[in-house]
């Protein structure tokens, strides 16, 4: 059971991550790396002149030790959300649920909620330069929120009753009701059109980067079962 | 009756491999997306404002 486990969530991570990391370098980093021009100061918004919207901006690979280490921990924190998929596939298949690459497609977008758009609905996807609260405060936050949301996503999917939905409900909003930690004040310098790109291009490539991993997932699943099964 | 053993040993441990795996995973996580430790932080820098960990 745990190679299968293992083996799933690391075939499905790794290639979900890679594919992942190349969609980031491509619609993600020129974002961040524009925002970076206004951290550093070299470019200033809110001056008395206009300022380029588009700058030159080192291509993909331009700095290939800082691009490949973005890929290399992305392929990681993908196996890692992998792991745990995979994992609670096992349970829910031990439950009498069907777990292929087209009910992963659903995994992967319980995972995306769960991991990304619930702790972001509060604390946006953030450019480096704008402000922002403490950050251990912030990782607690992202933390028990994540979990809330985690267990509400399984409530969900698996409770089967309008009690769990109704708990799920509530787990889903009582971090964002409660708040997450804000800044005491605005300083940073970064135009908001950049926040705002940077944010949606976050969620998008991430809801894409669940989507693939869900569905990898599942499919490895059921690929490693029929496997173990012909190997037995 | 080498295989029922095994399938009855199977059964019996089925939640911990799963629970060894979330470990795992989350230990992943927790390493590429949280430790504030400068080398891993400016490593995954990047990474983890694409994938909206809370960063610095």
């Amino acid at each position: 059971m745990f190679s299968r486990i293992l083996t799933s969530g690391l075939f499905a991570g790794a290639a979900a991550g890679l594919i992942t990391a190349l969609l980031q370098l491509y619609f993600v980093q020129p974002v961040l790396l524009h925002a970076e021009l206004y951290e550093g100061g070299e470019l200033v918004h809110f001056g008395a002149d206009p300022v380029t919207a588009h700058p030159d901006l080192p291509g993909m690979f331009a700095e290939p030790m800082r691009d490949g280490l973005s890929i290399i921990f992305t392929m990681l924190t993908y196996t890692g959300y992998a792991l745990v998929m995979a994992a609670l596939m096992s349970v829910a298949e031990r439950q009498g649920h069907e777990i292929n690459a087209r009910t992963g497609l659903l995994w992967g977008l319980a995972g995306f909620i769960t991991f990304h758009f619930a702790p972001g609905l509060s604390l946006a996807p953030e450019v480096p330069g704008v402000a922002a609260a403490d950050v251990g405060a912030r990782q607690i936050w992202w933390t028990i929120t994540v979990a809330a949301a985690g267990v509400a996503m399984w409530l969900i999917a698996f409770g089967g009753n309008l009690v769990s939905i109704l708990i799920a409900a509530l787990l889903l909003l009582a971090p964002h009701i409660v708040g997450a930690p804000e800044p005491e004040s605005f300083s940073g310098p970064v135009p908001t059109e950049i926040g705002a790109l940077f944010a949606a291009r976050a969620f998008g490539i991430g809801m894409a980067a669940w989507v693939l991993l869900g569905s990898f997932a599942g499919y490895f699943w059921q690929a490693e079962g029929k496997r173990a099964e012909a190997a037995a | 009756m080498t295989t029922k053993t095994l399938k009855a040993s199977a059964a019996g441990t089925s939640v911990l491999p799963a629970l060894f795996a979330v470990v795992l995973g989350l230990g992943i996580i927790t390493l590429t997306g949280h430790v504030q430790a400068s080398a891993l932080h400016d490593a995954a820098h990047d990474v983890r404002h694409a994938t909206g960990f809370p960063c610095h």
